[in-house]
């Protein structure tokens, strides 16, 4: 599982790319803790090439949320999520807790 | 103890006798075949166990969905079992053991760890506000909306004599 960062003036965007379960979910939580860490709280999480999601991933998802909205902060956001993940998100009740994008595109000119 | 994987594959083939009060009907031939691995209790062997419980579904004939779910109720409960039963990654055993059937697949995870039970787990509040979202439970859970049969048991291992956690879960075929 890969993970990129782009910062963009007012968010930032993370792409991760491949299989997010317990194995690799702490790559992608290091790398969402490092943008919360340095103080920045609108976040994008781009899924789009994403093929696998264990609730490893979605425990991930939540607790930066709490983390993001704490004090009004911000939010992440989740963009171009592939129907097998949203299937599993809408699953596990969490499709209330985010905003969804198509596109990533969309998601910035949103944040 | 070692740390390979380790597999084991039978086929069987059992005939039913025909009806005796309609003596011109075929014999039903139905086949079972089953594969069994064994993994050391790490999740860098998610990937191996969802390629293996993978490649049986879409041999027993499952559409591209039902392979996913299988896959992910697999994964919930192969890292379930390393964080529950054995407190974490370690050289302990998890076997898998798939069983295609012309009725669909069973996945049956076994694992020698501390004794689960099922029922001390609570499902997860869906409708919870963010802060007061609790994500445990949630693997177990998906396990149980995702395949069709979902059982716990336990049995003694045949060669340790331990106790073991047996977690049996079947995906029906869509006709």
């Amino acid at each position: 599982m890969e993970t990129t960062h782009t910062q963009y003036k007012h968010c930032d965007l993370v792409k991760a790319q491949g299989r997010i379960d317990s194995a690799t979910a702490p790559q992608l939580a290091k790398a969402l803790d490092d943008i919360t860490g340095a103080g920045r709280h609108k976040i994008i999480l781009d899924l789009s090439e994403v093929d696998f999601m264990s609730s490893a991933g979605l425990r991930i998802l939540i607790s930066t949320q709490k983390t993001c909205h704490r004090y009004n902060r911000g939010e992440i956001v989740l963009a171009a999520v592939p129907k097998r993940i949203h299937d599993a998100l809408e699953l596990a009740g969490f499709i209330p807790l985010f905003k969804f994008y198509d596109t990533v595109l969309d998601a910035v000119g949103s944040i | 103890m070692n740390d390979s994987v380790s597999r084991n594959t039978q086929s069987q083939s059992r005939s039913k006798k025909p009806p005796k009060t309609s003596p011109d009907s075929t014999p039903d031939i139905s086949s079972e075949t089953q594969d069994i691995m064994v993994y050391p209790a790490q999740f860098e062997n998610l990937d191996h166990v969802r390629e293996f419980v993978g490649a049986a579904a879409q041999k027993c004939g499952l559409d591209t969905s039902a392979i996913y779910a299988v896959q992910l109720a697999v994964d919930e409960g192969f890292s379930n079992i390393i964080d529950h039963a054995y407190g974490g990654e370690c050289l302990e055993k998890i076997e898998c053991k798939c069983q295609i059937s012309d009725a669909g697949l069973t996945v049956t995870l076994r694992d020698c760890g501390v004794p689960f039970d099922p029922t001390a787990i609570h499902d997860p509040d869906l409708e919870a506000e963010l802060e007061e979202r609790d994500i445990g439970g949630l693997g177990l859970y998906f396990i149980r909306q995702l395949m069709d049969e979902v059982g716990f048991s336990f049995m003694r291992d045949p060669e340790t004599g331990k106790r073991c956690n047996v977690l049996r879960m079947r995906k029906r075929k869509e006709i």
